[in-house]
């Protein structure tokens, strides 16, 4: 068992011919990831790389392969489009990597994508790895290992920062799930948190937040409501000034709704242990573990 | 991206909303022939992107065209929260009998379009929704329908019990909305909304803030960039697409990514020191990229140590590596400069910047330590 991807996963990738989508589609098969199809509008019936069927249109490549998961690299003015292709196709999970995508698109691809029951992750996210069995995105597969940390966050690098530190303290992750840092995505934190509490192979949970918006407060709710196992969490962004975006569009603090010590006491009521910085992570997780 | 009142309102024109009468002038003789065009009492109005400008004195009334290219003199040489007001809005002043508000931002707990309107116009959405929380209507907007012609009634009763008012208000909101989509917006708002004693509706002031992401499938809009009122910094990060926040204190900080840009500041802040600024040099940064964050962060003179963060995934550690010796091999640095970097690469990186000198490390807490240190030094 695992959160939402594993050894059965079959997985296309969207923009497989691109310079992004290429890229990682040989790292996701180098590390053991079955990536069944690609898909490029114009180039059906090739092969990437000799060996993975490209297809027209995303229907085709389910039609043919049996996919269950899509891997999202399009440019931001299509990838609206390639999310609404890829539930209509039937695909199960629709990971989009995407940044850039204009929110107005996101009011439009979240109902849709929830219509046709299917579970999106991002956009403008790093992806989800499950440690030795399938990585779907971009987060480096070296720096991970299989283990009982269950880990979710808002943003990429920092994400890696934290499973590295993990992996050298030798504590290993179960899965390792990127949201994204956009204003309007597919999965929250309280999916994942869900997700984990219910996965038997996560004994612990990590979880890096932001400032901006009120998802780590209802998702510390939900820790303390609603589940048995210890979290630890970090937000960023406790120096960041009010009303500028830090990078991500999602992150920026809007009056006084957002901020990091709002979040920060949200996790105390939970009962949330507290990294300061992202090393204490070891620490905490190891008392809990 | 903001925009300025007068290019919110020009917007909002062209989508019928009524709006009294105005104009930009950069002059006090051009703000008088406005004044005097328009007849009757002005409004002078500061541009700038900044809030509180009644509060900081950038808007003004004038009762004469002589006053208000008095005003326009004053108001056009003033600084608003640091930034040079360079052009000023005047505008009839309207009689104004009650004020409202009205605004659309996009809802991350809903994932949609809302609504808020609020009869207590006038004065910070925020300041009402704390202390009077009952007179804020909110309303999502399904995405897939856009706004009905009932909700938007239904607003517009919520603001004025008279059909006439309510109709015109409802009306607005309509426009509003268009607009909204139509632009790219993430944000849209008059404030306030005024009735006048002929039982007029009107929009006296007005916001848009757009979605950056919009910009490049909306070349009109994207146009209506203003570069003179943004920090000469951040206008040279954002030409070099580089993510850049300049702050006050004196450790540059340059990392990849935004959520690790935001934890390092955080990790400056936790050992005592203060951070320059925000820098994502994002994800796949060639050696060109670090070249010009450096340039951007050396002209900052509060700069006092400069620390390199990076985690190499998608990001190779040895192009970042290239990029120091680059930047420089020309511009020496007159401040001293750590570097931590692990990930992608990390060998070849190392090896690229010991055999220039520069000592690195792998560990992001120690190398945060050591710039702190470095900057008191420098400052002292």
């Amino acid at each position: 068992m695992s959160v939402y991807i594993d050894k059965s996963s079959r997985v296309i990738v969207q923009g497989i011919t691109g310079r992004d989508g290429s890229f990682h589609a040989r790292q996701m098969r180098e590390y053991g990831t079955a990536v069944v199809a690609g898909v490029t509008p114009g180039k059906g019936g090739q092969k990437f790389d000799g060996e993975v069927p490209i297809f027209d249109t995303v229907a085709d490549a389910v039609a043919q392969t049996k996919a269950n998961v899509s891997v999202i690299y399009v440019p931001p003015p299509f990838a609206a489009d390639a999310m609404m292709e890829a539930a209509d196709a039937g695909v199960a999970l629709i990971v989009c990597i995407t940044e850039g995508v204009p929110v107005l698109d996101m009011t439009r691809v979240y109902p849709y994508v929830k219509e046709h029951g299917a579970r999106l992750i991002g956009p403008n996210c790093p992806g989800l790895i499950t440690p030795g069995e399938s990585k779907v995105g971009i987060i480096p597969g070296r720096i991970c290992m299989a283990g009982p940390v269950g880990v979710v966050s808002r943003s990429g690098t920092l994400t890696y920062e934290v499973v590295d530190q993990l992996t050298r303290a030798g504590i290993g992750q179960s899965t390792c799930v990127g949201i994204g840092g956009d204003p309007i995505n597919g999965t929250s934190f309280i999916d994942v948190l869900e997700a984990f509490e219910n996965d038997p192979k996560t004994q612990a949970v990590a979880m890096m937040g932001e400032i901006g918006g009120t998802d780590e407060q209802e998702a510390a709710r939900f820790v303390h409501d609603r589940m048995k196992k210890p979290v630890v969490g970090f937000i960023a962004g406790q120096t960041a000034p009010s009303g500028r975006r830090m990078g991500h569009a999602g992150a920026i603090i809007s009056g006084s709704a957002g901020t990091a010590a709002e979040k920060l006491e949200a996790f105390e009521k939970a009962g949330i242990g507290i990294a300061r910085r992202p090393k204490d992570f070891v620490e905490l997780l190891r008392a809990r573990l | 991206m903001n925009i300025h009142e007068y290019q919110a309102k020009e917007i909002l024109r062209r989508e019928g909303v009524p709006i009294p009468p105005g104009e930009v002038a950069t002059t006090p003789a051009q703000v008088e022939q406005i004044a005097r065009r328009l007849g009757g009492m002005v409004v002078v109005k500061a541009q700038v992107h900044a809030g509180g400008r009644g509060k900081a004195g950038g808007v003004k009334l004038a009762k004469t065209p002589a006053e208000a290219a008095e005003i326009g003199a004053r108001i056009l040489g003033m600084h608003i929260k640091g930034l040079p007001v360079e052009k000023v809005l005047v505008t009839a002043a309207a009689d104004i009998e009650t004020e409202a508000y009205v605004g659309i931002i996009i809802d991350r707990a809903s994932k949609r379009a809302v609504f808020m309107v609020s009869p207590a116009g006038g004065i910070d959405i925020e300041e009402v929704a704390a202390t009077a929380p009952e007179k804020i209507m909110r309303l999502p907007v399904d995405p897939r329908y856009g706004l009905q012609p009932f909700e938007a009634m239904r607003m517009g009763f919520f603001l004025y019990r008279e059909i006439t008012k309510a109709r015109a208000a409802a009306r607005i909101m309509q426009q509003l909305y268009r607009a909204f989509i139509d632009s790219g917006a993430s944000l849209a708002e008059i404030n306030p909304l005024v009735t006048t004693p002929d039982g007029e509706v009107l929009a006296v002031d007005a916001k848009m803030v757009i979605d950056d992401n919009e910009l490049d499938r909306r070349p009109d809009i994207a146009a209506l960039r203003d570069e003179s009122a943004e920090e000469t910094g951040e206008l040279q990060a954002r030409r070099a697409n580089l993510t850049f926040i300049k702050l006050d204190g004196n450790v540059g900080c340059i990392v990849n990514g935004a959520g690790l840009a935001m934890a390092t500041m955080d990790l400056v802040k936790y050992y005592g020191g203060e951070p320059a600024n925000f820098l994502d040099i994002g994800g796949s940064s060639s050696p060109e990229k670090v070249v010009n964050a450096l340039r951007i962060i050396t002209a900052d003179a509060g700069v006092k140590a400069i620390l390199f963060n990076i985690f190499g995934g998608i990001t190779r550690t040895d192009d970042v590596a290239n990029g120091i010796v680059t930047a420089t091999r020309h511009n020496p640095l007159t401040v001293p400069l750590v570097i931590r970097l692990t990930g992608t690469n990390e060998d070849a990186a190392l090896a690229i910047l010991s055999k220039h000198g520069f000592p690195a490390t792998r560990d992001m807490d120690e190398a945060v330590q050591r710039v702190v240190a470095l900057a008191k030094e420098g400052a002292a």
